[in-house]
């Protein structure tokens, strides 16, 4: 598996530090309520197909990643700097 | 006080030579991480001209040579390599002295680019990666910082605590690399 950074290129999977589902993009407000907070915290979708997680490139150059793959393909359409998505709807 | 002796990193490791290949020590000089502040990348890159003689380099490479040198060292990061830093940098940059962090070595020798590949998860190869390319990678697994600095000749930077692994993990490599000649 490869991921291609955009800002060091196409690096092996193994230069990447896997987070979880990018949730940490849509982060609720302060007083969004009990249930808004628990669905951030712990629960998680489960997809056959189009996923969107958060990966470092920790053994790169450090930026954090919002990558969109497919579980059932294991096709990677896209990666992008979560940095640009900051403040959008990931 | 003590009279305290300051010892490299590789003290008592290197130099090594295996067949055609070459592992030594290299002292690049003051080592000092120069990240431009939001947007100031152009004003950074004019001052380190002025004060330096190098651009901030682009990703995956570097800019200068020997004496002074200019290693894109990870995201909105450099590391400049040699001269303490021009205070007007200040101004445009967060400058932090990393000098006794990491552990600093040249590889070269007709092959060290097959020794790498024994390595480090990257092509590495000259067609490739030219002299002046550098990246940000992994050798076996540490973090470390690559650049090409001549035709068979890799400068290598890995934090200064690994400094007995990384030797260890070159020298089998090499090893190997000559073993198959």
């Amino acid at each position: 598996m490869r991921l291609t950074c955009p800002v060091c290129g196409e690096r092996d999977r193994r230069e990447f530090y896997y987070q979880g589902a990018a949730v940490a993009m849509r982060r609720p407000a302060p007083d969004a309520g009990a249930e808004a907070w628990d669905n951030y915290v712990h629960l998680r979708e489960n997809p056959a197909g189009e996923t969107r997680d958060m990966w470092q490139h920790d053994g790169g150059c450090g930026a954090w990643l919002v990558v969109t793959r497919n579980t059932v393909t294991h096709e990677i359409s896209d990666v992008e700097l979560a940095s640009d998505l900051a403040g959008e709807r990931a | 006080m003590a009279d305290l002796v300051a010892k490299s990193a590789c003290a008592g490791l290197l130099p090594v030579t295996v067949g055609t290949l070459t592992l030594e020590e290299t002292d690049i000089g003051v080592l000092t991480s120069v990240a431009p502040y939001n947007g100031r990348g152009d004003d950074l890159s004019t001052a380190l001209q002025k004060a330096h003689g190098v651009k901030l380099p682009a990703p995956n490479r570097t800019t200068g040579q020997d004496a002074v040198r200019a290693i894109w060292f990870g995201r909105d990061v450099a590391l400049l390599a040699g001269p303490a830093p021009d205070r007007a940098l200040a101004t445009h940059a967060a400058l932090t002295d990393q000098s006794d962090a990491w552990a600093v070595v040249t590889l070269s020798g007709d092959g060290s680019d097959d020794a790498l590949a024994r390595l480090v998860p990257l092509d590495l190869r000259a067609a490739q990666f030219k002299t002046g390319h550098t990246a940000r990678t992994q050798i076996m697994h540490m973090n470390a910082s690559v650049t090409r600095t001549g035709p068979d000749c890799f400068l290598i930077l890995v934090f200064r605590a690994m400094a007995q692994t990384l030797v260890h993990e070159l020298k089998t490599a090499m090893e190997g690399v000559a073993a198959r000649r």
